[in-house]
């Protein structure tokens, strides 16, 4: 379970998360929606302890993220994280970039270490791309390789930080498919998103951000038929 | 009008005293290079700290190493520690001086190669749970070695041309070695258009070599 408390983050004088207190709990996944600049994808950062936090907490299974005792790279083994800017190493080809951090981060042999990454190539269907370097992959391929390489490291949890917002039109579709195949073998997902379609279709919950402050949660139902705030009315008129 | 003969046979005749400066030039320069690259890469990390006194020390040779005469730096660790008393070899003062240049140029580049990664990069990595030593060796470094493969090949080159000015501070490498027998025969034109074809065939065989590892080392 990811539980927030009462976090505040600040850059310098900018006061992005005014207090959020969220829970997550296993198997479920939440949709994180918003403006830009509403602090949704800091919140992600706060959860995997990239940016540092000036109060509340986080906890990921009972672990405090923001103690000083705690190891974060051994935490960020169990949080997968998959970024706008998809990231591929292009120095590693595709089976490289998915079996690097097993090896070296877990501590697998490099047998083991390469299974892993054919079974997680396979599951994102590059299964053909192997030996390919990442130059001469799409936009949407290269999203799917990363999706791979984080779950190549076993996480509990993946964090997905506007995944399909950088691609081309006609590459989204196959990068939400395969978040959408996560979400049905019981991945515990957080996913920020501008895609209005998936946040409703497989969501368990959809939470709208805005300003730094948890507006509205609920079902996709409650918040996209039925929404309470002003603010998420307003919000989902403009983005229809 | 056209008097000058030419006269070859002195030349070839210390052809391998020639080669063997070859050799030394090679050498000192390939030091240099080494140690270079390394100091290089110590003053581009200090640099990219951006305050403190390792970024003003690293700076501070750098600039001194960029905007100076090379041949002024030689003289200082020639002249100027002798005028402190401390007195190099010759080889050591064109070591010295090779170097300290080099590794203010290599700097500037490798701190261009880091700056030209994107930082998601090194995110990414940790986000992985890739501690930082395993995320600069394994992901970030060897992506900046390619950025600066072609450069730090060039800055051989140089560092082996630029030897020829320990001829200014008595050491026998190519160039001294030639000046030498060119004073001795006053063949001069014929001694040094000879070392100029040394220097060429040297240069291109590096060139030859660098690109042969690029096209085994860079695979995309």
């Amino acid at each position: 379970m990811i539980k927030v408390n009462g976090l505040h983050k600040y850059f310098d004088d900018l006061h992005v998360l005014r207090g959020i207190d969220l829970e997550v709990q296993k198997g479920e996944v939440l949709s994180v929606i918003g403006a830009s600049g509403s602090g949704k994808s800091t919140l992600l950062y706060c959860i995997n302890g990239i940016e540092q936090i000036q109060e509340g907490s986080v906890y990921v299974d009972d672990v405090d993220v923001h103690s000083k005792a705690t190891d974060l790279n051994k935490l960020r083994q169990r949080l997968g994280m998959v970024f706008q800017q998809w990231n591929s190493f292009p120095h590693l080809t595709a089976l490289e970039n998915v079996a690097l951090a097993p090896q070296i981060v877990r501590g697998l042999t490099k047998a083991e270490a390469k299974d892993i990454a054919i079974k997680q190539l396979e599951h994102v269907g590059l299964g053909d791309k192997f030996d390919v370097y990442p130059n001469a992959l799409s936009g949407g391929q290269q999203q799917r390789l990363a999706i791979a390489r984080a779950l190549a490291m076993d996480p509990q949890y993946m964090l997905f930080d506007e995944a399909t917002s950088a691609l081309d039109p006609e590459l989204v579709g196959e990068v939400l498919d395969t978040m959408r195949v996560l979400a049905e073998e019981g991945m515990t997902m957080i996913c920020v998103t501008h895609e209005m379609g998936f946040a409703r279709d497989v969501s368990d919950r959809v939470a709208y951000f805005h300003e730094g402050v948890v507006e509205e949660i609920g079902s996709p139902d409650q918040i996209f038929v039925d929404p309470e705030s002003e603010h998420t009315k307003k919000f989902l008129a403009k983005v229809r | 009008m056209f008097e000058y003969n030419f006269h070859w046979r002195p030349v070839f005749r210390s052809l391998p005293d020639l080669l063997e400066a070859a050799l030394t030039t090679l050498q000192v320069a390939s030091l240099a290079m080494t140690v270079g690259v390394l100091l290089g890469f110590i003053l581009a990390v200090g640099r990219m700290r951006e305050t403190g006194v390792i970024y003003w020390f690293a700076t501070t040779w750098v600039e001194l190493a960029r905007n100076t005469p090379a041949l002024f730096q030689l003289f200082f660790f020639g002249f100027g520690l002798g005028a402190l008393g401390l007195h190099l070899s010759p080889y050591l003062i064109v070591l010295a001086g090779l170097t300290f240049n080099t590794a203010g140029y290599l700097a500037e580049n490798f701190r261009g190669g880091f700056e030209a990664i994107p930082s998601t990069q090194l995110r990414a990595a940790r986000s992985l749970g890739m501690n930082p030593l395993q995320a600069y060796t394994r992901i970030l470094i060897p992506q900046v070695m390619r950025i600066v493969y072609y450069p730090m090949t060039n800055q051989f080159v140089w560092v082996v041309l630029m030897s020829s000015l320990g001829m200014l501070v008595g050491y026998r490498e190519l160039t001294g070695e030639t000046q030498f027998f060119a004073s001795k025969t006053y063949r001069i034109f014929e001694y040094f258009a000879v070392t100029a074809v040394i220097y060429y065939v040297m240069v291109k065989v590096i060139l030859v070599l660098s690109k042969v590892f690029a096209s085994r080392f860079f695979r995309y």
